[in-house]
């Protein structure tokens, strides 16, 4: 309680440094935008967002209400031009300082939470005075209001956490094109060097078996076997490329078995759970293995273990592989790039891996894959926004009225002939205006009822987030 | 003669397999290329050999395996020769589980050396095993830390190897250049260090090492 109240203090105190703060940023705000003094704006717009920032943090430790800041992305860093030069607009700039400026500027300006920072600035010392009798009479209470109002200003928005995940999705998807390109780069270079010389060799040797064939046969079958030899390798060489693409195995059997028989291969003594309802799709699958592959190679080659563990397991739509080995620890991924390879790879699927590895071990590797398996919807229900959700409640809280006793049960009476008019508001009516409203009653009814089943079961979450983007989240040029 | 089977959903292969096999005096009773197809085949005409590739359509998944593995969970000892692009412990293991021999497993460039490849299938059909060089190997390196591997002698090792594929020991000593008795010798001695009961029938002696292997 007492602590409560030192709470309030703290909030009202606040108040000492909001309103001069609130009595700068107005003639601030009129000089940047009334005197085009724009330079004074993103100093206020920070100032604002400093005490937007600090009510947010000490509301989300005092009564546990999250507020998620609803920021857009900060734009990236201008860009370098072939011609070094950097562009902004249609403007060109010598260095990166002005672009970057007006970036942020346009960032600040457009982004919706600046104003609503703004807003609850404004309104809060208000707010404040109007809650101050619950601030001194029940403080707990209190701090909770205000914290809810808090959020209702502060919180985030859909469009925020759009934004947030455009960008989100815009990284990780340059990352796995990047790492897609590289394999690719990979795989022409192991074809190139390997496969098709070796071809080109056999080609050859056929050619001279040909020109042999009639004078010297001896040399012309020594020469064939040799083909026969290089053709041997050259399938050989192409099992081993198609292995660093696909595994056979993991065509064949999926995910568990292929990562079974790693272990089988592996110099390790690796014992292997695998706990997977059916067949992941082949890129969650590719990605799992080569992270696996990856993991226990390391463990074997820069950790010197002996037995490791892998486990396959999945929570609800959720996949988490567990890697563990015996070895020396002392893993970092800032060292090699392995563990960062891996890391990329399973960003495009939004897992993530976790690594502890002490000194002297043993190394435990974690990756989560969310919501990868098929079939499972506990992630993709929709949700109703409230608006829809109260209209839902509002229909089937109502419904009831118009179809059973002013349609259903008012036809029943008028039909046995009964004298109780009761509360059915046909029988006051004019006889001829009683049969068409007891019908229009229960058509209403079951209309509404029709509504309150046909609105939850049509609602599209993603058409509903699409009207819900942003008009401009940050376009990156 | 032998009544052959053969599975495999390439038509340039699978005509040659026909052809090299007629060659050499067998008789192919039936050449599919479907799962259910060499299914059926295997069940209804018990060929003494069958010769089946591991990716078959429909699903072009492991469908081979799986029929040759029906088949001789229905009928043991159903003499079948698997060949495929590429090897693995994990489906070798599974074919010897059984550990009633008439098996083999091989990759398909192993039909290049015809002479070899028609000893390997009729080995087969006299109810040996033909393991690919390329698995025992895996094999090998899998047990790499086991103590009384370790110990063998190189020699040993490599007659080790020759008899895992399924040789006889005729077979090992034309392979390795040395005469019946040296191989003899060798086997014997290989067996003791395994800790396995000697025997004389060839067939019996591989499985034992192939179960031996098979073990970790």
């Amino acid at each position: 309680m007492l602590r409560r109240f030192g709470q309030v203090a703290v909030l009202l105190a606040l108040l000492l440094a909001e309103i001069p703060a609130v009595m700068a940023a107005l003639p601030m705000l009129l000089a940047s935008f009334g005197m085009g003094l724009i330079f004074l704006f993103p100093p206020l717009a920070w100032m604002v967002r400093y005490f937007a920032e600090l009510n947010r943090r000490l509301m989300r430790e005092w009564t546990g209400v999250p507020i998620e800041a609803p920021y857009l992305p900060e734009p990236p860093p201008p860009v370098r031009q072939p011609d070094g030069m950097y562009r902004s607009d249609r403007t060109l700039y010598r260095s990166p300082r002005v672009p970057a400026w007006n970036n942020r500027w346009k960032w600040l300006l457009t982004d919706p939470a600046t104003w609503r920072d703004g807003l609850w600035l404004l309104l809060d010392p208000v707010v404040k005075l109007l809650l101050l009798p619950a601030f001194l009479l029940v403080p707990g209470r209190g701090l909770r209001v205000y914290a809810i109002w808090s959020n209702w200003v502060l919180g985030a928005t859909a469009a925020s956490r759009l934004a947030g995940q455009v960008s989100h999705l815009r990284r990780t998807r340059n990352l796995a094109a990047d790492s897609q390109a590289a394999e690719m780069r990979r795989i022409e270079r192991d074809l190139h060097d390997g496969a098709q010389a070796r071809l080109v060799a056999i080609g050859m040797t056929l050619g001279a078996v040909e020109a042999l064939v009639d004078n010297d046969p001896t040399a012309a079958k020594a020469l064939l076997a040799k083909a026969r030899e290089s053709s041997s390798e050259t399938l050989t060489e192409l099992r081993r490329v198609i292995r660093g693409i696909h595994p056979p195995v993991l065509a064949e059997r999926g995910l568990g078995d292929a990562v079974r028989a790693l272990a089988m291969d592996s110099a390790m003594q690796v014992s292997v759970t695998v706990d997977l309802p059916g067949r992941l799709e082949a890129p969650v699958e590719a990605a799992a293995y080569f992270a696996v592959s990856e993991l226990l190679s390391n463990a074997a080659r820069h950790g010197d273990a002996r037995t490791a563990e892998v486990d396959i397991s999945t929570n609800d739509s959720d996949l988490r592989i567990t890697v563990t080995d015996d070895g020396m620890g002392g893993a970092d991924p800032a060292k090699g790039s392995g563990l960062s390879g891996i890391e990329r790879r399973l960003s495009a699927f939004d897992g993530v891996l976790a690594l502890n590895s002490p000194p002297g071990g043993p190394t435990t590797v974690t990756m989560d894959l969310p919501a990868v398996l098929p079939g499972s919807s506990g992630r993709k229900r929709a949700c109703l926004p409230r608006r829809k959700l109260l209209v839902v409640a509002a229909l089937w809280a109502t419904a009831w009225c118009p179809t059973f006793p002013q349609g259903i049960v008012a036809g029943v009476v008028k039909a046995l002939g009964g004298e109780e008019k009761s509360w059915f508001l046909a029988l006051y009516l004019p006889e001829v205006w009683q049969w068409p409203v007891i019908f229009g009653m229960i058509g209403l009814g079951i209309f509404m009822h029709f509504m309150a089943m046909r609105i939850p079961a049509t609602h599209d979450p993603e058409r509903w987030m699409r009207g819900a983007t942003p008009g401009k989240p940050w376009r990156l040029e | 003669m032998s009544r052959v089977l053969i599975a495999e959903d390439l038509y340039l292969l699978r005509d040659g397999l026909v052809h090299l096999l007629q060659a050499h005096g067998f008789t192919v009773v039936a050449a599919v290329e479907s799962g259910p197809e060499l299914l059926k085949g295997l069940l209804e005409l018990r060929p003494d050999v069958s010769i089946v590739d591991v990716r078959l359509p429909p699903t072009f998944t492991d469908e081979g395996l799986q029929a040759a593995l029906a088949a001789r969970a229905k009928v043991p000892g159903l003499p079948i020769l698997v060949l495929s692009q590429h090897v693995e412990q994990l489906y070798a293991r599974e074919l010897l589980a059984d550990g009633s021999g008439a098996i083999g497993y091989l990759l398909k460039d192993r039909v290049f050396n015809a002479t070899q490849f028609v000893d390997a299938v009729r080995r087969v059909a006299e109810g040996g095993t033909a393991m690919d060089p390329e698995v025992i190997a895996k094999l090998l390196a899998s047990n790499a830390r086991n103590e009384p591997l370790a110990a063998l002698t190189p020699r040993e090792r490599e007659v080790l190897e020759a008899m895992a594929e399924g040789r006889s020991n005729a077979g090992i000593s034309q392979r390795l250049y040395l005469s019946e008795s040296a191989v003899a010798k060798h086997t014997a001695s290989i067996f003791a260090k395994l800790g396995l009961a000697p025997s004389d029938d060839d067939n019996r002696r591989v499985l034992a090492v192939l179960a031996y292997l098979n073990s970790r």
